[in-house]
């Protein structure tokens, strides 16, 4: 996104659905009741949308069988396929739709139900050709390899890592829409089952059931809904790769470039940042972000996260949800990082509501570290 | 089976052989790995075929934990082989869990389980 879009779309509402586990219900099922609830927190119908911005995690065309199953013809699509970032990516294309005119409405939507279908992450892709003879788990090896690198390089701890579940853990103990709301120490983690050095099973994301939705208008008619308007101000992104194998350095994804152009566009600095919601499917994510993002260092990272310094009352207030790591992960959580980041804003969060929000980043990852989106969105205060 | 042709073909039969073939591009020379029809650096065409040199060093590693009855741990590992290309694959020959970053490692064509594959051992000191 460039200047001349900021601020030119607002949220004007957000909702989710299946939280936890929803027995009985499909991924579609999961995705309709997110879009009602959405529409609803917008005082809009589905008759009213006429721009889907849909991709799950079943089928080859999901963005067709969403549009089939809420019974809506509508006249812009997008369903690119970024991963979970992809619905971070989408506000920077409902923007756009919305502001040539091609679009009225547009519908940013997801759901699953992962959990209660299979018990584990469903992934639609095959193991790549070069990769799958040696049986990498995914994407938890992906991972794994990130992390034991970055502790090779820059000395990161698993301490640190441990840091990052259990600031999630402490955000999550306070929203009551959060899967895991038990406490959680470092030595929980750390003494948890290991899944993959060095990672163990509480270093990873939840495998939840849940949907997510968000409304966007242009902003000339975003003050005529019931909910304060939350703006798009910046969005950027960058894909480096789609194999782990195929990634340059296992230390810096590409969040560094979707980050410094996200900032760019909103016009705003690191300072101005309020609060931080991040794609954290596994600890190592929560600390490459941060860095990337340029809120620390490259190799601080680990020190950033220590010992409380994002979890309530530290100096940056990170995955004020819970995260993927505590609150909700159905196969793919970009879309929570935005729903969270305007809750905060409007004011509505369901935990720990911060003071006086204008300013918030979503950041989405996508495949394995492949994809980075942020968007940066702000209250009318910041226009 | 006819000639070989595309790139993936070409690389499937040199291990057949137990020979590890690498694409390096003529215009830039560089190597590059996945075999494909273009560099991916420079975007040239012109690929020659090249005989690794086998050496190379663990980029990364991790340990997959699996239960006893199912096999039991093994590890996965990013080489980075000497002529500049990394791919995924596994060290033998140790415990999973002792395969190191910058261990120097050298590469062996295995056919254990049918289909041939790149797998490393410990390099000889
Ligand atoms: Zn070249």
């Amino acid at each position: 996104m460039t200047n001349e879009l900021r601020g030119k779309s607002a949220i004007v509402g957000t909702g989710h659905a299946g939280f936890g586990e929803a027995h009985g219900l499909t991924a579609y099922d999961v995705m309709a009741q997110s879009a009602l609830a959405a529409l609803s927190d917008a005082g809009l119908k589905l008759s009213d949308v006429d721009g889907l911005f849909c991709t799950m995690m079943e089928d080859s065309m999901p963005a067709l069988m969403a549009a089939e199953y809420l019974g809506i013809q509508p006249r812009f699509i997008d369903g690119t396929m970024l991963g979970g970032s992809s619905f971070v990516n989408y506000l920077t294309s409902a923007t756009m739709a919305l502001e040539a005119g091609l679009c009225d409405v547009a519908l940013i939507v997801y759901g699953s139900n992962q959990r209660t279908a299979s018990g584990k992450l469903v992934t639609a892709s095959r193991p790549p050709a070069y990769e799958a003879p040696y049986n990498p788990r995914y994407p938890i090896s992906a991972y794994a390899m990130a992390a034991a690198r970055h502790m090779h390089e820059y000395g990161t701890t698993r301490e640190q890592l441990a840091d990052v579940a259990v600031s999630a853990r402490a955000w999550a103990q306070h929203n009551p829409e959060a899967f895991e709301r038990g406490p959680l120490t470092r030595e929980d983690v750390l003494g948890a089952r290991m899944v993959g050095d060095p990672l163990t099973v509480r270093d990873c994301c939840l495998v939840t059931d849940g949907g997510g939705a968000i409304v966007l208008v242009r902003a000339d008619r975003a003050k005529d809904f019931p909910k304060a308007p939350v703006y798009v101000l910046g969005s950027a992104a960058e894909s480096s790769h789609r194999q782990i194998s195929q990634m340059k350095d296992f230390t810096v994804t590409a969040a560094r470039e979707s980050g410094k152009r996200a900032f760019a566009a909103a016009g705003v600095s690191h300072d101005d940042i309020q609060a931080v919601e991040l794609y954290d499917a596994f600890t190592i994510n929560t600390i490459l972000f941060l860095e990337d993002l340029g809120f620390c260092a490259k190799g601080e990272g680990g020190a950033f996260v220590e010992g409380g310094r994002i979890a309530p009352g530290g100096v940056l207030p990170v995955n004020t949800n819970g995260g993927g790591l505590s609150c909700v992960h159905p196969g793919m959580y970009g879309i929570f990082t935005v729903i969270e980041a305007t809750r905060q804003i409007r004011g509505d969060a369901p935990g720990i509501q911060l003071n006086n929000i204008d300013l918030a980043l979503a950041h989405g990852n996508g495949g394995v570290l492949s994809s980075q989106v942020t968007a940066i969105l702000g209250s009318q205060a910041t226009l | 089976m006819p000639d070989a042709t595309g790139p993936d073909q070409i690389y499937d039969c040199a291990l057949a052989s137990k020979e590890i073939l690498l694409p390096k591009c003529d215009d830039c020379g560089a190597y590059h790995f996945f075999p494909r029809v273009l560099c991916p650096h420079c975007h040239g065409t012109s690929i020659s075929w090249m005989r690794a040199s086998g050496k190379g060093r663990v980029h990364t590693t991790t340990v997959v934990r699996r239960k006893p009855e199912r096999g039991g741990d093994y590890n996965v590992c990013m080489v980075e082989l000497e002529e500049g290309v990394r791919m995924m694959s596994r060290v033998d020959g140790i415990a999973p869990g002792d395969v190191a970053i910058d261990m120097a490692v050298t590469a062996f064509v295995d056919d254990a389980e049918g289909t041939p594959i790149v797998l490393f051992r410990p390099a000889e000191v």
